[in-house]
């Protein structure tokens, strides 16, 4: 007599395959969770990483000798008529400043003045002619200031650039890289964070080591303002209607088919609309914080909508029907108990769609905002209006550092991304806290 | 003397009318009450709102509605409403809205209904915003898009491979090179992000425990939360290189760093929580005594999931997967940085190539001649891929609602 091979303890040929299967399956799906886990944590560590870096800055601080008969002719001491001095005078006084240090160091070099000179930023004789302009009692002595030091000398310090490399680099040589490292040692270079990175304005392509995000943080927040003044109530006006007074009917149909499209539509198709309409058509001006803020309000009304409908729905028809039943009118009982109860939704919502709108780079290309701006923006003017003046954005300024062909403009970009990431995280707190905090379970 | 009268003092009148209103419709209501506030229909206090928004509505819809038509007239050209014309007649609107407003606070008007009504059409208004944008986009583009093809045959622009924008005049600005950049990169793109998403999706919801799901779920969210940019950047200083320096060229298949497969690959990363939280939403859909029956026939986790609840869940799975390719054809920062601006149609994904959405940032920057077609083409292309992610988000749509009803 055969035994049956089948029982529960001994599996047949056909469970173990049906158990394997079930074992890959389960493996599948935690391959796949992980995948997107991994995914995370490279992106975020290639972008820290990369752009760390970017909020520390090498200054080299330099005694620095101003000469009367070069600096100011006249002898007046007066601002104006010494601003005739262009940067190119004060070039040299940083050059033969940084030679003087050399010399006294007793570090010997077979570089030219002049590559020597390059060390120091073309940033530095701004900062000199400034300090200059602003003291002007300073002429005739010397001054003691710190000034930063050129983008390849300071990608030496932080491991960007190497002595190998620089024997390749026009821009630097390895012998700078080393008279670098023995004024590091004598504590006149040093590298250091600094603050410059978030409020200094944009530099030009040849000086990395300069360029800030003031521009565009203020060019984000501005735009951030106009969003906030505008998308929040008219969202929430929108979506008041939508769910509290609409009849069912065509119209109010379309419309709620609208919304969720337009949630989908692809940014750069807004950009083209603000292109057409806000500048081409109504003739605003172009790079303004005030067309980026109208372009992104119409990109955020949708996803406030929607959220401020959620958070409408989620309120009791009791709260309404008690507040009818007490004499209120509609209006009232919606104004009154509805809207206020659903208000920590509506405020988690808002932010979110901010949070978007901060992080959206494309449609603000095509209105112009990838321009190079160096004058921090006004709130008001005369000629420009309210947030009319030329003004970049946060992810706009990455973009716009990605087309630099100066290596350390991808430092700068990463770290701008970083303050970016920072920016939207805090955000995204706050709405999460606020939710945890006020959210109401009926 | 009267040249203070202009445009731009014009919020300080309407604040001025509006407080006018305020108070002559309170002392008026009051008045018509003879100090007994019963025999009003309506609070004095609700007067003075109506009277507010009698002087302010109707002024703001006049101020937008003729700046329009002053707009319009400018755009063609003719003669057309002066500012002062404009001042003067929402000046005229809203005391007239001031007076009628006083005239009207009497004992029997019901002015709590009356300024609801005002109210209500605000609430309108709003929500007419939406539809304005669409007909805004529309419109937008399709004026442009009628220039263009005036100026470049319409079978040339779609049917043409050859895409060469020059200065000279004699531009080729064929579609079909950039449709297909457009098309691989998100084949790449969706290729990754289906599998991990969906399979992310049934883990999560289906094997998943309650501390796991705390801890993977918003971790995959964050990665929907993360701008384009960033990922943009990623693929030029991270993906691109390393692709280039550790398949394309011991492969020998190129050497450039941007390219359709870093595009794509990057493109995946972010679809994948896109993919994952709408197939989760319809996992999560599927009721549980499916799954009950599944079990107690003696199917396995995976069985179920494969025989009973991926079927079912299947027209949510594909909603999102409709909506996750609208994505792909719109998303522009990851292709501007990481596919490359060389319209060419290749089968080498290690090649860089061009999309729909990189040549309209490429057109539209700069300086632009908006008369030129090499300009225009960026509204023909804008128009396109518009309605490709409309058809699809509204096939999408359609499919998630019918699936909706089924288990509701």
């Amino acid at each position: 007599m055969t035994r049956p091979t089948k029982s529960l303890f001994v599996q047949d040929d056909r469970i173990k395959r049906r158990n394997a299967a079930e074992k890959r399956f389960h493996a599948y799906g935690l391959a796949a969770v992980g995948l997107a886990a991994l995914a995370l944590v490279v992106l975020l560590t290639s972008v820290v990483s990369n752009g760390a870096s970017s909020f520390r800055q090498t200054y080299v601080t330099l005694e620095i000798a101003l000469p009367a008969d070069k600096l100011d002719k006249g002898g007046e001491r007066d601002p104006a008529a010494m601003a005739k001095v262009s940067t190119f005078g004060y070039t040299p006084l940083l050059r033969d400043a940084l030679l003087a240090q050399i010399t006294e160091l007793n570090i010997t070099t077979t570089l030219s003045n002049k590559d020597v000179g390059n060390m120091i930023s073309k940033e530095a004789a701004a900062t000199l002619r400034n300090h200059v302009l602003a003291n002007p009692q300073l002429v005739g002595g010397t001054v003691s200031l710190e000034v930063l030091a050129n983008g390849r000398i300071d990608g030496f310090f932080k491991g960007r650039v190497t002595l190998e490399s620089a024997a390749l680099d026009g821009n630097t040589s390895p012998e700078a890289l080393q008279i670098a490292q023995s004024l590091a040692d004598a504590g006149i270079m040093e590298t250091r964070f600094n603050w410059s990175f978030l409020t200094a304005p944009d530099a030009s392509d040849q000086r990395p080591e300069a360029a800030g995000l003031g521009v565009a943080i203020l060019g984000s927040l501005y735009m951030m303002l106009v969003v906030l003044v505008l998308a929040l109530p008219i969202g929430v006006a929108a979506a008041v209607y939508l769910e509290e007074f609409a009849p069912k009917s065509r119209l109010s149909d379309l419309i709620e088919v609208n919304i969720s499209n337009l949630a989908a539509v692809p940014s750069i198709v807004y950009g083209i609309l603000g292109l057409a309409i806000f500048i081409n058509f109504m003739g605003l001006r172009q790079s303004s914080p005030l067309v980026g803020g109208l372009v992104l309000t119409l990109m955020t009304l949708p996803t406030i909508i929607i959220a401020t409908r959620a958070a409408l729905k989620a309120v009791p028809p009791s709260i309404r029907d008690a507040a009818l039943a007490l004499g209120a009118t509609k209006m009232q009982a919606v104004f009154h108990h509805v809207l206020p109860l659903a208000a920590p939704g509506i405020l988690t919502g808002t932010i979110i769609g901010l949070a978007q709108a901060l992080g959206e780079t494309a449609p603000l290309l095509l209105i112009g905002m990838v321009a190079f701006v160096r004058d921090y923006p006004a709130t008001y003017s005369e000629t420009a209006g309210l947030f009319g003046e030329a003004a970049t954005a946060l992810p706009v300024q990455v973009f716009n550092w990605t087309q630099r062909a100066d290596p350390g403009f991808a430092e700068r970009a990463s770290g701008a991304i970083i303050t970016l990431l920072v920016f939207l995280a805090v955000m995204n707190t706050v709405a999460v806290l606020l939710r945890r905090r006020f959210e109401r379970r009926w | 003397m009267w040249g203070f009268l202009t445009l731009s003092s014009l919020p300080v009148l309407l604040a001025g009318l509006a407080l006018i209103g305020l108070v002559g419709a309170q002392i008026r209501a009051h008045h018509a009450a003879g100090g007994d506030l019963r025999s009003l229909a309506a609070l004095p206090r609700a007067h003075g709102t109506h009277a507010i928004l009698s002087v302010l509505v109707p002024a703001m819809t006049c101020l937008v509605g003729l700046s329009l038509v002053q707009l319009i007239g400018r755009r063609l050209d003719v003669e057309t409403l002066s500012d002062g014309a404009i001042f003067r007649a929402v000046l005229v609107v809203s005391v007239l809205g001031c007076g009628i407003a006083i005239l009207r606070s009497t004992a029997q008007f019901r002015a709590r209904a009356a300024s609801e009504a005002w109210i209500k059409s605000l609430l309108i208004t709003a929500s007419a915003v939406a539809i304005l944008t669409t007909v805004g986009i529309v419109l937008s583009m399709l004026f442009e898009a009628v220039n263009f093809f005036r100026q470049y045959a319409w079978q040339d622009f779609f049917f043409s491979t050859d895409w060469s924008p020059n200065f000279r005049g004699d531009s080729a600005l064929g579609f079909l090179p950039l449709l297909w950049g457009t098309f691989y990169v998100s084949l790449i793109a969706l290729t990754l992000a289906v599998p991990v998403g969906l399979f992310a999706a049934i883990y999560l919801s289906e094997y998943a425990g309650p501390r796991m799901r705390g801890i993977a779920k918003p971790l995959i969210e964050i990665l929907a939360g993360i701008p384009t940019i960033v990922y943009g950047l990623f693929a030029l200083i991270t993906i691109g290189p390393m692709l280039r320096d550790y398949f394309a060229q011991p492969l020998g298949l190129g050497g450039s760093a941007s390219s359709v497969m870093t595009a794509g690959i990057v493109m995946g990363i972010m679809l994948i929580p896109f993919v994952s939280s709408l197939s989760d939403d319809a996992i999560n859909a599927v009721p549980q005594t499916m799954r009950d029956g599944s079990y107690a026939l003696g199917a396995t986790r995976s069985e179920t999931v494969r025989q009973v609840i991926i079927p079912a869940a299947l027209p949510g799975i594909m909603g999102a997967v409709l909506l996750a390719t609208s994505r792909a054809i719109g998303e522009t920062m990851i292709v501007v940085l990481g596919a490359g601006a060389a319209a060419q149609m290749s089968l080498n994904p290690f090649e860089a190539m061009t999309t729909i959405t990189v040549k309209i940032v490429s057109q539209l920057t700069g300086d632009t001649d908006f008369a030129s077609p090499e300009t225009l083409v960026a509204f023909a292309l804008g128009l396109t891929l518009f309605t490709f992610t409309l058809a699809l988000n509204a096939l999408a749509l359609m499919i998630v609602r019918k699936y909706r009803e089924q288990y509701e």
